[in-house]
């Protein structure tokens, strides 16, 4: 990396002289750089190459109908890019609002093939060169892009919550009395059912189809489109995986998503900023704890308020034992998905079940646990919930992790399906923006925890786990390196865990944040999750956005499955470790 | 084991013990009690708490149902566990029409109950029984295991109330329609509304014109 350049304001200064007439800082309340539509994919690369902004985390649109913050009236598309170390270049490109249209970064970095395409879907924003932009959470067909501000929902009441009509006689109002069907539905004005035939294409087997015609002449295999999921036992959910195979071989695969698409970000924008915390936990509901971080994060970041340190050590707690349990379940549905079906899992639900056991002990709820607030936990760690924290730390959770070992580390059966099986190549990785234990096991350290420290990080030794082969095997090798690192930390945190306060202020149900944005991210089990908020200054959210790692990770799957047997998908699927609640939203 | 009081034959002394009687309706409820097979079928959130049911510590061999069936044709026990979203709608529907008869709807959890938590959500179902006939409904976000267990042990009860006399898939003549498919038009299309949305455009459109 360039020397010269330190923090943030050093390369915006650095931009600017380098591009006068392209860049300009961003209005005030936000931060980064305003990049002219024309010169988007000169700045981008100049980014990529020159200055080793590497890595695209996320790329949204923000609807402003109105000026607001020092906006003008635009779409505004915003990119954040990262370096191996320190926090994010916020890029802002203003899009017109009658014809938005922003050029693709699809060429240069691949991690916007999907985040493109979920921008097109919900806010209508065209990406000029992507090469696949079609619909990806809602379908072909849909009516309207639904987070444009000026989108209402069928049940749409008023623009905020608490809504009015709530309790109007201290009896609530059914939302499906306000739609003349009695249900969540609505139609274009003249539309009917009755001349109207189902798009040719809704389900995507356009592009397979046509694949599948053009067999080789020299191969001897037919050449077939298989349809897997969204009911299927091994992808972990409702995902749908779309195969042209010749033979056995794989010669395309699609993941096709959004059929657990919940509206977050629509209701995250009605909800007032306490309300989020418990959407938060549904999104990968196996580590529920550690979704609430990243986004109490980015709004501490937007309050100024630093959490005690108790509170920071209690979080730190959390989110290494939901790392564990999620490490340990992945493994056992990695377990499911070669063949050994459900005895590993059993192993994994056992310890899960302890350390649900504890998050129920200091929280209230076992899988829900809506435990963390805007400057603190809501509740303290008890005597009992840290001898039970201790007990699992120190004693049952490291035996557990070499029993695990001992029957899976050099296990031949389990080699012979993993080694060499599904390989991302580092570049590739990185070029597609895969985080977490993905990207770690092609051999590149970076975690979030070290690359920009948030809570009580820095005070703990850790090492972070790299693979070197990238394969299958390599990533079961790193998340198992996790949890030992991870029991690591516990065990830190849990001799040091200082005494104090665990809020700072006092708890309010109703605050107001300063207008700005802010992108909070951390180091979650499945690669780093980030919050995108834009605060106007009110108590609810302008705009609320996740970037979800299992969302951006499976971007490299019909990559790295190229060329394997379809019996690998599912391992493969199982190794990049996804929970369909985040992916969908 | 039958709720109902019955004038049974008498066993002739030499059998008491070895033969024993029941009424059919009884045995065969047990038996159907007994071996209910769930279909593995996992939606959202509350999918993995009953992953969670199914694992050791709630065990619910107990009530003669570890084993859960990838392919609905093997399964006559459906839980609906998580939000149905718009675009999910019509393989869950399909799925149940896959299902041979006798077959049971559980509900879990407030999403697929009402929709729960994401209710205005513009792709989300406001509850499955506006699709599905549903037998038991387990609310909590997610129920508890202990919760899901009730609701199985509820269907349970509800199958032992049943008699081979007047169920439906066991009458002459009686073929069970299936489900009308949704389709995914500019919204969810409903079949059954059809003259319910022309008659609502019919309405709509002059006075749009005006």
């Amino acid at each position: 990396m360039n020397e010269s350049i330190g923090s943030t304001t050093d390369i915006v200064t650095h931009l600017q002289e380098r591009f006068p007439d392209a860049v300009q800082p961003a209005p005030a309340p936000y931060q980064g750089i305003l990049v002219a539509q024309d010169r988007l994919v000169e700045v981008a690369t100049y980014l990529r190459d020159e200055l080793d902004f590497a890595y695209l985390s996320s790329v949204t649109v923000v609807d402003y109908p109105q000026p607001l913050n020092g906006m003008p009236a635009c779409y505004d598309v915003v990119y954040h890019f990262f370096q191996g170390r320190g926090g994010p270049l916020t890029l802002h490109v203003q899009a017109d609002r009658e014809n938005p249209v922003v050029p693709s970064l699809v060429p240069l970095f691949p991690s916007a093939l999907f985040q493109e395409r979920e921008a097109w879907d919900l806010m209508g924003v065209r990406f000029d060169g992507h090469p696949d932009l079609r619909r990806i959470l809602l379908w072909e067909g849909f009516d309207g892009h639904p987070l444009r501000k000026d989108w209402k929902e069928v049940y749409y009441e008023e623009e905020h919550k608490p809504f009015g009509s709530r309790f109007p006689d201290g009896r609530p109002v059914p939302a499906e009395s306000r739609s003349p069907f009695g249900d969540n539905l609505r139609y274009p004005p003249g539309w009917s059912p009755r001349d109207w035939r189902p798009l040719v294409d809704v389900w995507g087997y356009a592009p397979h189809d046509e694949l599948a015609r053009q067999e080789d002449p020299n191969h001897p295999a037919d050449r077939v489109v298989l349809n897997m999921g969204p009911h299927h036992p091994s992808t972990h959910g409702v995902l749908r995986l779309l195969v042209t195979l010749e033979g056995e071989r794989i010669v395309k695969l699609e993941p096709m998503m959004g059929f657990l698409h919940r509206c977050h970000e629509k209701i995250g924008e009605r909800n007032v900023w306490l309300g989020n915390i418990p959407y938060t936990d549904r999104l990968d509901y196996v580590c529920a704890m550690s979704n609430e971080l990243p986004y109490v994060l980015a709004v501490e970041k937007l309050l100024g308020v630093e959490p005690p340190p108790r509170a920071q050590y209690i979080r730190v707690i959390m989110a290494e034992f939901t790392r564990f349990l999620n490490h340990a379940v992945s493994i056992g549905f990695t377990g499911n998905d070669l063949g050994i079906y459900f005895t590993a899992m059993l192993y994994a639900l056992e310890e899960r079940e302890h350390i649900l056991d504890l998050f129920e002990m200091v929280s209230g709820s076992r899988l829900m646990c809506n435990y963390m607030r805007f400057g603190g936990v809501a509740h303290d760690m008890s005597e009992e919930a840290i001898a039970l924290a201790r007990a699992l730390a120190f004693e049952r959770l490291p035996r557990y992790l070499d029993q695990l070992e001992s029957y899976f580390t050099d296990n031949e059966l389990f080699k012979a399906r993993a080694v060499g099986v599904g390989v991302l190549p580092p570049e590739m990785a990185v070029a597609y923006g895969c985080t977490g234990p993905l990207l770690r096991a092609s051999g590149v350290p970076y975690d979030v925890r070290r690359a920009e420290p948030y809570f009580a990080y820095d005070d703990f030794n850790f090492d972070i786990v790299v693979g070197q082969n990238g394969d299958v095997y390599d990533r079961y090798l790193v998340r198992v390196g996790e949890m030992r690192q991870s029991l690591r930390i516990l065990q830190q945190a849990l001799n040091r865990l200082p005494d104090g306060p665990i809020m700072a202020g006092r708890k309010s149900a109703t605050l107001k944040v300063p207008a700005g944005e802010s992108y909070g991210r951390i180091e979650a089990p499945k690669g780093e999750l980030g919050f995108y908020i834009v605060s106007d200054g009110g108590p609810n959210p302008y705009r609320y956005h996740i970037r979800a790692p299992s969302f951006v990770n499976l971007g490299v799957m019909g990559e790295i499955c190229w060329g394997h047997l379809i019996a690998d998908v599912v391992i493969i699927l199982a190794s990049i470790d996804i929970t369909l609640g985040e992916v969908d939203r | 084991m039958s709720p109902r009081k019955r004038q049974l034959p008498e066993i002739p002394p030499e059998l008491v013990g070895t033969v024993h009687i029941t009424p059919i309706d009884a045995i065969y409820n047990w038996a159907r009690k007994r071996s209910l097979w769930p279909i593995f079928f996992g939606l959202a959130c509350c999918a993995f708490e009953m992953i969670g049911t199914f694992a050791a510590r709630f065990d619910p061999s107990r009530f003669g149902m570890e084993i859960m069936r990838a392919s609905p044709r093997q399964a006559d026990l459906m839980i609906i566990n998580g939000t149905v979203t718009k675009k999910m709608l019509p393989q869950v529907v399909r799925l149940y029409n896959q299902m041979p008869e006798p077959k049971y709807v559980l509900v879990m959890g407030a999403c697929a109950i009402s929709g729960g938590p994401f209710q205005e959500g513009y792709n989300v179902v406001s509850g499955i029984d506006k699709y599905l006939p549903v037998d038991v409904y387990v609310p909590g976000c997610p129920p508890r295991p202990e919760g899901l267990i009730h609701g199985i042990l509820t269907i349970h009860a509800k199958m032992e109330r049943e008699s081979l006399r007047n169920l439906r898939w066991y009458k002459k003549g009686e073929v069970p329609e299936p489900i009308p498919v949704p389709e995914l038009g500019p919204d969810l299309v409903d079949w059954r509304l059809t003259e319910k949305i022309e008659a609502m455009q019919e309405e709509v459109v002059p006075s749009q014109v005006e």
